[in-house]
């Protein structure tokens, strides 16, 4: 393999992250576009994303200026160890920061000075693991720090909302978060959620079950019957696009669990706004990237 | 409707939550570091008196001897609850546009001195960075960074929608109201 040809395959999985919203993410915004009442400030906020969505498209630039977290899951086939393939994609982030499909945005905790190349201690996150076939599938996901910081994680039982460690509690714990995130996390959002893991396996698996698609159906029928109706519970409460009132307030929910201690019981939620940044490929050997997974 | 410079005591008042407002004239972008600079004492470089400030971190690139706004949505606005009152008071800042809302506080100043909350809509940075027509100047951005500075925005029919206005009225306030109104109807 030539690490030309895999950091070039990168740097245009950035540029269409960051510029371009996945088909099921679209489908999802002009279904909610619909719903909303003619005239209301809802519809209007959907208007103006849906309006943005096609031009950044357009125009090859950052849907929103906060181009996010950079996460990065590989699943490494034989040919591509872990060494290459960092080196590469950081290669094509510097570079993605410079001709602008990011912004600079990792910034030294301690000193508060920005790197200026979107590289830093854990910037970005990779998570690898070997392939199960010969390709080598890159996921990657931008997400906003406004969405981020109306992420939550709760503790079961949780007093304060009347949460049990059930999957009733769990519920309660869901449509709180919605509740407490009100616009502030650039609704529409979608829910990564985990039920249970530690602290830190929790956040991680409920971010990751974000890369599943909108509208597929989760396998777990339990699971499956909770999303259907959190997503239809959180949509009456009127919080609307950007809290400004209306239909639309997720666009998705996505459950997943892990087991966990018996003394813990943790609710882990990714809150994601709108602008739905995830995009991955699988590619051979040869550098030919065969399939674009988020598109049709 | 459409809300033109100079950005009046008498216009602003004029308005109210759920308008949906063009803004056109001038406008000075300030977060995080503005907001702190001003409420401990630093001098402005620029005359707030009438201004519209816009709670954003720009990407800005030079081409051609000019600044070209590449993305320019709003951030969130509830960092600056503690200054934005004072500050409106004190250098008669008309207006600010950010995003997710505002606090008591903020409202309460919206009252006493005649300013209001624009909404601008997240994360929709393209559709707003082409409403800025031209930048004609940068201040504090060696001392702050570029997304930190105070840039110029030379805005043309900058869509925005109000969420709170000089009359005590925050549709923030009300939505929280009554959707938690509704999420315990649910829950009982």
């Amino acid at each position: 393999m030539e690490a030309k040809i895999l950091q070039a395959n990168l740097l245009e999985l950035i540029r269409r992250t960051s510029a371009e919203l996945p088909d099921d993410v679209k489908r999802g915004i002009r279904k909610g576009l619909r719903k909303e009442k003619k005239e209301s400030s809802g519809q209007y906020a959907l208007q103006v994303i849906n309006d943005n969505i096609i031009m950044a498209k357009d125009k090859s630039q950052p849907l929103c200026q906060d181009t996010g977290a950079i996460i990065c899951y590989a699943d490494l086939p034989a040919w591509c160890d872990e060494k290459t393939f960092r080196k590469a994609y950081e290669r094509a982030v510097v570079k993605a920061t410079k001709v602008g499909y990011l912004r600079q945005n990792s910034v030294d905790s301690i000193t508060g000075e920005n790197s200026g190349t979107n590289l830093g201690p854990g910037n970005p996150t990779f998570h690898f693991h070997p392939a199960k076939g010969k390709s080598l599938t890159v996921k990657m996901m931008l997400k906003g720090g406004g969405s981020e910081n109306m992420s939550a994680q709760y503790s079961l039982p949780d007093n304060r909302i009347g949460a049990g460690r059930d999957l009733e509690g769990v519920r309660k714990c869901l449509l709180d978060a919605v509740l407490n995130a009100q616009g502030k996390g650039c609704g529409p959002g979608i829910l990564g959620v985990c039920i249970g893991g530690d602290r830190g396996s929790g956040y991680v698996a409920a971010k990751e079950t974000l890369f599943r698609l909108l509208d597929d159906k989760n396998e777990d029928k339990r699971l499956a019957k909770m999303e259907k109706q959190v997503m239809a519970e959180a949509n009456t409460l009127n919080i609307g696009p950007m809290g400004f009132g209306g239909a639309t307030t997720l666009l998705g929910v996505k459950i997943t669990h892990r087991n966990r201690v018996p003394a813990s019981f943790f609710v882990s939620i990714a809150y994601m706004c709108w602008a739905f940044r995830r995009n991955g490929f699988q590619m051979g050997e040869g550098g030919k990237i065969s399939r674009w997974l988020y598109e049709s | 409707m459409l809300l033109e410079a100079p950005f009046t005591e008498e216009k602003i008042r004029a308005l109210k939550v759920g308008d949906k407002v063009e803004i056109s004239g001038l406008i000075f972008t300030g977060r995080d570091a503005v907001h702190k600079y001003l409420h401990d004492g630093g001098k402005p470089p620029v005359d707030l008196k009438d201004s519209i400030i816009y709670h954003c971190g720009p990407v800005v690139v030079k081409e051609k001897g000019k600044w070209v706004v590449k993305a320019a949505g709003p951030t969130t606005s509830i960092r600056e609850e503690p200054y934005q009152g004072p500050l409106m008071e004190q250098f008669g800042i008309r207006a600010v546009i950010g995003k997710g809302g505002m606090g008591a506080k903020t409202l309460e100043y919206c009252q006493k001195v005649g300013a209001v909350y624009f909404h601008a809509i997240g994360g929709a940075a393209q559709v707003l960075a082409e409403r800025v027509i031209d930048v004609p100047d940068v201040h504090l951005a060696e001392k702050f960074g570029a997304p930190e500075a105070i840039w110029e925005f030379q805005v043309d029919r900058f869509p925005v929608v109000v969420t709170m206005d000089s009359h005590g009225n925050s549709l923030h306030e009300q939505v929280l109201a009554d959707s938690s109104k509704r999420l315990k109807k649910i829950l009982d």
